[in-house]
């Protein structure tokens, strides 16, 4: 007699209702994604039919809700710039010498205390970072400096760079890990020191997943509202000058939303241009780690 | 039950004079009591089955053991007469001095320049780095293959490139004693044969000693040749007399294909 390799409904029937869901799981956060863009773009469309893109671009005052208004965007780039970049200045050197220090250098005991730390670290919410910046680190920085602004981009950026050390630490260890053993032995075999071995051949190696881990902090800084809010100010100023008050985009957006802002006036359409500025900025910074751990992927063999 | 025959050391002493030596993972002994000498400028060929102890055993032998958290050592490694393992001995010096090449090559993911040029530099070489890249390129046999493209990455190369890349990046820094751990094993006849000569070469400036699996390579290449079976050195003697006509049963066994 003939095997029976026809199909059984019994089997079949589940295996196209759970295929099915699975599918729309993945098409519903597609098409959110997509709404969310199209929404934004709308919306930016009908801005740019009113402001120039030039003046978005190049002007240099914020100033959509006074009488005589302004649309200029800079202030409010520099000040998400000088935040995440200060930010970056902390976080960047810290949390990559943490990582070597996981990867490298602890013991089990000491990476047991030391990583539990870092999810602490990452799990408090970004409110009481800022709180922390409010009532800690402004205080502190006007003690030293006491021309500092109660509100600063200072004290932002300090808590921003705590907030973004376990990302650059955590990512980056992974890349550090990933160094195949032999490396590390080939390098010991000619007579390195631990330090060289960790800096002359494990860094290097790793440095796609470093790089990487930068790119995302930098745009989770560049991101970062809650703390922005509360310790940066809400002052559109276009200022080198980190003591000073200044709004970052995401600060803007906070503001302007929670005024009962009318739908369709030209402030309520700001909202969407700056939301689809940072939108760019992020996607840009996302891909940008993307690519660079594509194609700077060490291929160990 | 073991036997070792008279080594024939020179007049400048024995490269290397291992004492009772053991070698524990934990609770388990992977090296048990061995003592051998190893002479000045030859090739001494380690040999023995899977799992027992050859690897462990040449470890010791830079004290590349160092970096397995588990591993314990005891007994003496004597190098010009001082012991590696006395607590005044810095690991790192000793590396640089007695250099190892691995079963799988493994070239630094940089150019091929500055993997040769690694070792010079983190010991603070001051001489012509460009020569001494030739040099050790050169007597690794690769320098033909490659002097057009230092620049490139090492990871370019074939698996036998890299693998004399790798023994060039150990001869950069000048060791007196060169440790081979089955630097053939990865690699296709042909490359074998390149690495065999490279050695059959090399002898005449280094003491080498090497990690074999392939009995006609130990015979083909090395001047004594220790048997090691479950931890224990049963044999030790002129690669000769060991695979024509051993004294113990249990190395004939071995070097006749009966186990092993
Ligand atoms: N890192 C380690 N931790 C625990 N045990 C180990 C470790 N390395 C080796 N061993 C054990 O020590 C013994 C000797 O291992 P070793 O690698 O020296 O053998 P080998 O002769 O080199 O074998 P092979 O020919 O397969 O390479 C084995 O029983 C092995 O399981
Ligand atoms: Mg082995």
């Amino acid at each position: 007699m003939a095997p029976d390799l026809t199909y059984k409904r019994s089997r079949n029937v589940p295996e196209q209702v759970i295929g099915g869901v699975l599918f729309l799981c993945a098409a519903a956060s597609t098409l959110v994604t997509l709404g969310v863009v199209a929404v934004l773009l709308r919306e930016t469309i009908a801005f740019f039919g009113e402001v120039t893109v030039v003046e978005f671009v190049t002007g240099t005052r914020w100033e959509p809700m006074f009488q005589e208004k302004h649309f200029g965007v800079l202030p409010l780039l520099a000040g998400s710039v000088q935040v995440a970049a200060c930010a970056a200045v902390i976080a960047l050197p810290v949390g990559l010498l943490t990582a070597i220090f996981l990867s490298e250098y602890a013991g089990p005991r000491v990476q047991g205390i030391l990583k539990p730390l870092l999810e602490i670290l990452a799990g408090i919410p970004t409110v009481v970072y800022g709180y922390f910046a409010l009532t800690f680190v402004t205080p502190l920085l006007r003690t030293v400096f006491p021309s500092t602004d109660v509100f600063n981009a200072a004290s932002a950026s300090v808590v921003v760079g705590i907030m973004i050390i376990p990302t650059v630490a955590s990512l980056s260890e992974d890349a550090l890990r990933a160094v195949p053993q032999a490396l590390r032995e080939g390098a010991y075999g000619l007579g390195a020191t631990k330090l060289e071995v960790s800096t002359r051949v494990v860094v290097p190696a790793a440095l796609s997943g470093i790089i990487a881990s930068f790119i995302l902090a930098i745009s989770r800084a560049i991101g970062e509202t809650m703390a922005v809010v509360i310790a940066a100010g809400n002052l559109p100023n276009l200022t080198l000058n980190p003591l000073e008050s200044i709004q970052t985009m995401t600060a803007y957006i906070v503001q302007a939303s929670l005024g009962d802002t009318p739908q369709g006036t030209i402030v309520y359409r700001t909202l969407f241009a700056v939301g689809m500025t940072l939108f760019l900025i992020t996607l840009a910074m996302n891909i940008l780690s993307q690519w660079v751990l594509a194609r700077f992927r060490e291929e160990y063999q | 039950m073991s036997t070792t025959y008279d080594i024939a050391i020179g007049s400048e002493g024995p490269a290397l004079e291992v004492r009772d030596l053991s070698v524990f993972y934990g609770e388990t002994k992977a090296v048990d009591s061995v003592s051998l000498s190893v002479p000045e400028r030859g090739v001494v060929a380690l040999i023995g089955p899977s799992g027992c102890g050859k690897t462990t055993l040449l470890r010791c032998f830079n004290r590349m053991n160092d970096l397995i958290k588990a591993a314990r050592v005891d007994g003496a490694v004597e190098f010009g007469g001082v012991d590696l393992y006395d607590a005044s001995v810095d690991p790192v010096e000793v590396r640089r001095r007695i250099g190892m090449v691995f079963q799988k090559p493994n070239p630094f993911p940089k150019s091929i320049y500055d993997n040769v040029a690694f070792g010079p530099r983190i010991n603070g070489f001051q001489g012509d780095l460009d020569a001494l890249v030739e040099e050790s390129l050169r007597q690794a046999a690769l320098w033909d293959e490659v002097s057009d493209r230092l620049g490139d990455s090492a990871y370019a190369l074939s698996g036998g490139q890299q693998q004399r890349l790798c023994i060039a990046r150990t001869l950069a820094v000048k060791p007196q004693i060169v440790l081979m751990d089955e630097p053939a094993s990865a690699l296709d006849p042909i490359a074998t044969q390149r690495i065999e000569e490279l050695i059959y070469e090399l002898k005449k400036q280094y003491t080498i000693v090497i990690v074999t699996h392939n009995m006609q390579q130990a015979a083909r290449i090395s001047d004594y040749t220790a048997f090691l079976y479950m931890g224990k050195l049963i044999e030790y003697g002129p690669t000769d007399a060991i695979f024509t006509n051993p004294r113990e049963e249990r190395t004939e066994a071995y070097v006749t294909g009966r186990f092993g």
